[in-house]
């Protein structure tokens, strides 16, 4: 009835500049026009400033000759190369630097967080401090700070330290250590070690469903880790076990051969690990918090230890309240490892920012470096939502 | 067991629990509760006590506190203190001319009053913004030296502030107060208007107190408390806007929006830097020279303007939806609407979130050293260069070190202080 009376109320005429809905249109035109009027004022000042500057527009440069020299290459790399190489080495440099931060700092920032909520008072009052002086200190100090550590307090390579019978050298150019030459069998002992991932997940999975079923516990950690060693190894036995290495030898000024960690990696590695792992120890704390306190007490009363407890029941319901903050902390991560051009670390601003000096072609190359970094950024909100998902809260 | 059996049948009380209080009980209780808790304490104090006694010999004991030079400092074999006394001014006020230290100090002074009067809640109404443009009055004339507000400015300002008065008040304010709002637009918009046809010339207001000093020779605390305050102050409006924005209904407005604040908050400040400092140039007009400063501090901004906004979103979300509609029902226009009732009750929910945003950016602002503006820690960094004091990182990266500990720790006991004083309503 009341349905009735409103459909049949009188249409009334309402004015055009009183109609929401044209409202809407004459404002959102008048937006996109102000910022398309000043995106247009701003390119057509740049199209003028270039031409006046003589400097070319396009991407032709990414296929000459970079002709600078960059310091720590996962990939082979000579000034030879093109700058699409040399940023593309710069990307790869970000990459590892924010792939072992990341894993490093969960571990680091986890146990810090637990720490926090130990019964020991003293160990509870360490962790406290650690996470202010982290957190309270730019992230840029730190870098500075452990860089001239490493630099300054470590010696010179002539009078290097020296470890584990003259194979390891510490010194202020970096950590060398011998490595196996390279050799055919190499493939295989990664399949071999992917296999035994593979063997492992599936023999943990396997364990799990027999505790289901049976309540017979299988330790599957071990095995699992026991798998991943022995199959390489096996592989490597079966391929006639190849032990050629290259030693790290002091030839002139510097080391040569066998694999090194150089000093600004290692800086900037161990600057953003302790630095981010405050701020994940916060979060890991405040989601063990959030869970009710009867989660604890169930635990205790069937017998738990309180590191099983911790494993088994208050970690898994609290990684819900973890991991969405988590993605941020990993994105912050990724994004803070370009301070490594504070303390030389070849990544890819620094990269970019020399390929901006040579060129000049600065839209182009800032267009590259946030394409990158947007890549890397939606990837792993992605697998972050994805992740998060898979812990969700399963209602049935 | 059989203790206690015998004990109830010779009719004896059982003895009471020990003592769990004092000090002893204490510790039993918080370090010696259990044999692997006693293991870790033990082990935990030894490392402690070991740190302990190094620094105190290091930075105490063995440390020299005066010395001419860098060797004779060496000499100590401790921390080599001298070097800071040597070069503390440079550390705090970088290249500002050495006789006129005193005008940044007082600058500093300024801004910090400034931050703490604002930390007191009984200010949160028109005495801010008293605060403000006193204290940034004050502070930036002593940083330059002259001041100089052209005609434009005005004219500006009284547009905004007529317009933002207008539709504020249409409907609630007496006649006159809406008049007056009017035509203060008004005038804005015509002086305006004729301002940029060029009818009225160039005229403006000039400060001359003190020699003049250019922001190339800034440098230390007051930059960074400058490009912290002022990147987050500017920001802020701007991230309301977008945060606005982001949660409107007009499908265009909200894609601007997302796609701007996504596209910030994907990208490191440090690319934002460097594209100020290269790109600003070739935005504006050939021939228009931008300082460099400015550029730094326009990154700051942009920046800044993203992450508030997504926290103000936050703010938004929290509202129900009722809120929104009683506003609607009651004949609010959109202006209304959000200054009286959405973001007086949005905005109160994220301010400690948003004091932790500025302890971020007051530790960020340290980026900019790498487009070469000399912040706090930039001109700690070059006090290092010297090559008669070289060889004591440690020392002075120490103290600017503490010098940030100090801001953030209080800032953050300051925001953590306030999150339970604004809950006092909400929480039973």
């Amino acid at each position: 009835m009341a349905v009735d009376t409103i459909g049949s109320l009188p249409q009334t005429r309402v004015a055009p500049w009183n109609n929401p809905v044209i409202r809407g249109w004459v404002f959102q035109i008048v937006v996109v026009g102000l910022v398309g009027g000043l995106a247009w004022y701003l390119v057509s000042n740049t199209m003028a400033n270039l031409e006046k500057a003589k400097i070319a527009t396009g991407f032709d440069f990414l296929g000459r000759e970079a002709g600078f020299e960059i310091g720590d290459t996962m990939i082979e790399y000579s000034p030879a190369s093109t700058y699409a190489r040399a940023i593309w080495v710069g990307i790869l440099n970000t990459l590892r630097v924010a792939v072992i931060g990341i894993i490093l700092t969960t571990i680091l920032g986890t146990l810090i967080g637990i720490g926090r909520l130990s019964p020991n008072w003293l160990l509870a009052k360490i962790c406290e401090w650690y996470v202010e002086i982290f957190r309270n200190v730019p992230l840029l100090l730190w870098l500075f700070l452990f860089y001239k550590l490493v630099s300054e307090a470590f010696p010179g390579p002539r009078q290097a330290i020296r470890m584990l019978g003259d194979s390891v050298f510490l010194s202020n150019r970096g950590l060398y250590f011998p490595i196996p030459v390279a050799d055919p069998v190499h493939k295989w002992i990664g399949a071999g070690f992917l296999l035994g991932i593979v063997g492992a997940w599936a023999l943990h999975r396997w364990a799990k469903a027999r505790q289901a079923a049976t309540g017979q516990q299988f330790p599957s950690i071990l095995a699992g880790l026991g798998l991943i060693i022995v199959v390489p190894f096996l592989v490597w036995l079966i391929g006639g076990a190849p032990a050629k290495m290259s030693w790290p030898e002091l030839k002139g000024f510097n080391f040569q051969g066998g694999l090194v960690i150089q000093p600004e990696f290692t800086a900037l590695l161990v600057g953003l690990t302790l630095y981010t792992a405050a701020f994940v120890a916060e979060i890991v704390r405040s989601g063990i918090l959030a869970l009710h306190k009867g989660q604890s007490e169930a635990a205790a009363a069937i017998g738990l230890s309180r590191g099983q407890a911790m494993r088994l029941v208050l970690l898994p319901q609290a990684l819900r309240v973890i991991v969405p903050p988590m993605t941020s902390v990993f994105l912050n991560i990724t994004k803070n490892s370009s301070l490594a051009i504070a303390i030389g670390y070849p990544d890819l601003v620094a990269s970019i920012n020399v390929t901006i000096n040579q060129t000049g072609q600065a839209i182009e190359n800032i267009l590259i470096i946030m394409a990158a970094y947007l890549t890397v950024s939606l990837s792993i909100s992605a697998f972050m939502n994805w992740y998060n998902k898979q812990i969700a809260m399963k209602e049935r | 067991m059989a203790d206690i059996a015998e004990r109830e049948r010779a009719g004896k009380a059982r003895a009471a629990p020990t003592v769990e209080g004092g000090a002893l009980g204490w510790l039993r209780r918080n370090l010696f509760s259990s044999w692997g808790n006693a293991l870790t304490t033990v082990v935990l104090l030894g490392f402690v006590v070991w740190i302990g006694i190094w620094f105190v010999d290091w930075a105490i004991v063995h440390a020299t506190f005066e010395a001419a030079n860098g060797p004779e400092c060496g000499k100590g074999q401790g921390a080599c203190w001298a070097l800071i006394g040597e070069k503390y001014r440079y550390i705090f006020f970088g290249s500002f001319p050495y006789e006129q230290h005193w005008r940044p100090l007082f600058a500093c002074i300024a801004m910090l009053a400034m931050l703490l009067l604002s930390c007191d809640r009984r200010m949160w109404n028109w005495r801010l913004l008293v605060i403000w443009t006193v204290g940034s009055f004050v502070t930036f004339l002593l940083m330059f030296g002259e001041l100089r507000f052209p005609l434009t400015l005005f004219f500006l300002v009284g547009l905004v502030a007529g317009g933002i008065g207008w539709g504020m008040r249409a409907g609630i304010a007496s006649p006159r107060e809406i008049a007056i709002h009017k035509a203060l637009t008004i005038v804005g918009g015509i002086g305006l208007a004729l301002r940029i046809v060029g009818v009225i010339p160039a005229w403006g207001l000039e400060i001359n107190a003190f020699s003049y000093v250019e922001t190339g020779l800034w440098g230390g605390l007051p930059v960074t408390l400058i490009l912290a305050t002022y990147g987050l102050v500017f920001a802020f409006p701007y991230g309301i806007l977008l945060a606005l924005g982001r949660r409107s209904n007009l499908p265009l407005v909200k894609g601007l929006c997302v796609g701007f604040i996504e596209l910030i908050r994907g990208v490191p400040l440090i690319s934002l830097l460097i594209m100020a400092s290269v790109m600003l140039p070739l935005f504006l007009p050939t021939g228009s020279n931008i300082d460099k400063f400015l550029r730094a501090l326009v990154a700051v901004i942009l920046f800044a303007g993203a992450y508030i906004a997504e926290i103000i979103r936050g703010g938004l979300q929290s509202l129900p939806r009722g809120q929104f509609e009683a506003a609607d029902a009651m004949g609010l226009n959109y202006l209304q609407k959000t200054s009286l009732i959405i973001l007086p009750q949005a905005l109160r929910v994220v301010i400690p979130p948003l004091i932790n945003t500025f302890i971020g950016f007051f530790k960020d602002t340290s980026l900019v050293l790498i487009i070469g503006i000399f912040d706090f820690l930039n001109t700690a960094n070059q006090a290092l260069v010297d090559p008669n004091w070289a060889g004591f990182p440690g020392e002075v990266y120490i103290f600017a070190a503490a010098i940030y500990f100090v801001f953030c720790y209080s800032m953050s006991r300051y925001s953590k202080y306030l999150e339970v004083e604004l809950n006092k309503g909400t929480r039973r």
